[in-house]
């Protein structure tokens, strides 16, 4: 078994667990239980691929972009998720999620989400498989992300306005755990990203390593060379860097890199970048660096990008920064704005805000000519159009 | 060693009251003034919480409380230099009840000392799960006479529960319902089915019902099903709205026992 596995007890090396009250141990208990079984049922993998492929669309393109590989002086290879039904990664997670907590006869679903954007793929996942759904999102991001409340609603998901703490995604998913302790005989609860309790933060990393398992096949095919040299991908739970890692993770020669969202400065005291500069302790029922002062109370991240604006890390992703595995950078504001402005300007692709993240990365990491470079692109950026037309036009 | 003040208190009476409040509220000062009034007016037992930002388990009362008494400074540190000296005027029984990432950050030895300097007798963690509280804390805690207190909850299957009570010392936290502390959504039926469900596997511990426990009735249900009851967003919307005052203290006490 490979040593970036999560154990059985669900660690990362010393990251991850389950620190969740005696409330929650009944159903985390259950879903850690059954969830392999599940996914390696024929029934369940049936419903799953079929629906990534003629639902979703998978699989998603590998586009080689021909103006950032001549600036680079490198292969630059996108992989697209921004062309996934809802228009981010999600999705593919969203849909896993939803299929298995009907297999488990659940019939409520409860999500988190900060954006909006796994709002939106579990509310379009209960549109499509007859789930009831609930989607608890801070007061202060309903304001923020008025279209994804829209959508959401136009899906027939109930929006629920988070109202402790901060009003953000931190009180959302406090919000979510709390409604799965008061419900716990119906209710599945739908987490967004590699964080949370184990099994999610596996569970979550296996939905999405169909991002890598494409990137694979698709580097093989388009480049000839058996493996990529290189993939980026932004980082803020980790979800869509989780699944762009997944199966590449064992073959050391590929370069892990993760970015972070440094918000106005890594020093400014307004940042998100949670591996450089948290600490590590337990939030949402798991061990990893998060953002906290030095009495253990849990604090608010900044960044420009909603998606990245978690105060915690997936446990994953604080091992496999420990051990070196993956090279963990981290790109302003500013940095991720003129990144999304130059793919948008040279390929006609405009990325998430969390996606520039990544690409924000490109001038800073030194290729070999012939390196094959995979970023991935984990959603398109109809939902940031406000912040660039503010900040960029 | 001499005897846990909790053990101590079990061994000579029945139908315990609880109360908990949060340290630091609603003014930093007010937590040994709280203290004193309930140990005052006969209190068995007081949970003195620590405030967390991220409380999973409590509703909004305690949420809203926790975060004033942040605001107001309040840390473990600080309740630490409070409690100093609390055994000179306050007899009852008494417990910490948080979560696992402040007192991590502590320092758990450390949290453990300075508990038994001040006369601590119990300690309450939610999130720290018992399996982890066995396997890393359970030899550092009985050292020190200090009884770290399990919950169990009306879905914890019945294997479990017998397994956390052979190891579990001074007594077992029963949520009584489903949910986060002051919400109660079931039935008096469906928590009396609960208990008597509980109270059938004879258990080797003591127990204490709370989470939606608010008043004189539910104090009396609680207490013919186990051992006693723990009352807390109730006394924290009292202290809201009456401060930490002496006279309204005893009178809200003498109200639940009425």
């Amino acid at each position: 078994m490979s040593k970036y596995q999560v154990s059985e007890t669900g660690l990362y090396g010393r990251y991850g667990g389950a620190w969740i009250p005696e409330m929650l141990y009944p159903n985390v208990e259950n879903l850690r239980k059954c969830y392999l079984r599940i996914l390696e049922s024929d029934e369940f993998k049936k419903e799953y691929t079929g629906l990534l492929k003629d639902y979703v669309g998978r699989p998603t393109p590998l586009t080689y972009s021909s103006k950032l590989s001549a600036l680079y002086n490198a292969h630059i290879y996108l992989k697209r998720e921004d062309l996934a039904h809802t228009g981010a990664h999600k999705i593919n997670n969203a849909i896993g999620q939803v299929i298995m907590a009907k297999m488990m006869g659940k019939t409520r679903i409860i999500a988190e989400t900060g954006a909006g954007q796994h709002g939106v793929a579990t509310a379009t996942a209960c549109a499509l498989l007859d789930m009831k759904c609930v989607v608890y999102m801070g007061a202060l991001d309903i304001e923020r992300q008025a279209p994804n409340v829209a959508r959401m609603k136009m899906l027939g998901a109930e929006v629920v306005a988070a109202t402790s703490g901060n009003c953000t995604l931190k009180d959302a998913t406090n919000e979510a755990l709390r409604d799965w302790m008061s419900n716990p005989e119906d209710t599945f609860y739908v987490i967004g990203s590699v964080v949370g309790p184990h099994p999610y933060p596996d569970l979550v990393a296996r939905f999405q390593s169909v991002i890598s398992e494409e990137t694979r096949r698709q580097v093989t095919e388009q480049t000839g060379k058996n493996l990529p040299d290189w993939i980026i991908a932004c980082i803020g739970g980790g979800s869509n860097a989780a699944g762009s890692f997944y199966h590449f993770l064992d073959d050391e020669s590929v370069r892990l890199v993760a970015v972070e969202a440094a918000g106005l400065g890594l020093d400014s005291g307004e940042t998100a970048a949670t591996i450089a500069r948290g600490t590590e302790g337990i939030i949402h029922g798991s061990r990893t660096m998060l953002m906290q002062t030095d009495d253990g109370q849990i604090t608010e991240p900044y960044s420009i990008s909603a998606g990245l604006d978690y105060p915690g890390v997936g446990p994953l992703h604080a091992f496999l920064a420990e051990v070196g595995r993956a090279q963990v950078l981290s790109a302003t504001d500013q940095e991720a704005l003129d990144a999304a402005k130059l793919l948008t300007r040279s390929e006609g692709i405009i990325p998430a805000l969390e996606s520039a993240h990544a690409l924000a990365a490109l001038p800073k990491l030194k290729f070999g000519k012939d390196d094959v470079v995979v970023v991935t692109v984990s959603g398109r950026g109809d939902k940031d159009m406000q912040t660039y037309m503010n900040r960029l036009m | 060693m001499k005897m846990n003040r909790i053990d101590d208190i079990f061994s000579k009476k029945d139908g315990l009251l609880s109360i908990y409040f949060t340290a630091g509220y609603p003014r930093i000062d007010d937590t040994t003034a709280v203290l004193k009034a309930l140990d005052k007016a006969g209190i068995d037992m007081v949970e003195i919480g620590m405030p967390f930002s991220d409380p999973l388990a409590d509703g909004p009362v305690i949420q809203k409380s926790s975060l004033e008494a942040l605001k107001n400074g309040m840390c473990i540190k600080t309740l630490m230099k409070q409690l100093d000296g609390i055994r000179k005027d306050v007899n009852c029984a008494l417990l910490l009840m948080g979560y696992i990432n402040p007192v991590m950050h502590y320092g758990m030895e450390k949290f453990v000392n300075d508990c038994v300097a001040r006369g601590i007798d119990g300690v309450i963690l939610p999130d720290l799960p018992w399996e982890v509280y066995i396997a890393e804390y359970k030899a550092l805690f009985e050292k020190a006479g200090l009884h770290f207190v399990p919950l169990i909850a009306p879905q914890t299957p019945d294997e479990r529960i017998r397994k956390i009570d052979s190891e579990a010392r001074g007594f077992i936290y029963m949520v009584a319902s489903p949910g986060t502390t002051g919400n109660i959504k079931t039935t008096e039926d469906y928590r009396t089915r609960y208990f008597e469900r509980i109270r059938a596997l004879g258990l080797r511990n003591k127990l204490m019902i709370g989470f939606g426990v608010k008043d004189a009735a539910g104090y009396r249900h609680a207490c013919a099903h186990a051992n006693g009851a723990i009352i807390g967003t109730a006394f924290v919307n009292h202290l809201r709205d009456n401060g930490a005052d002496e006279a309204s203290i005893a009178s809200f006490v003498k109200n639940i026992k009425a």
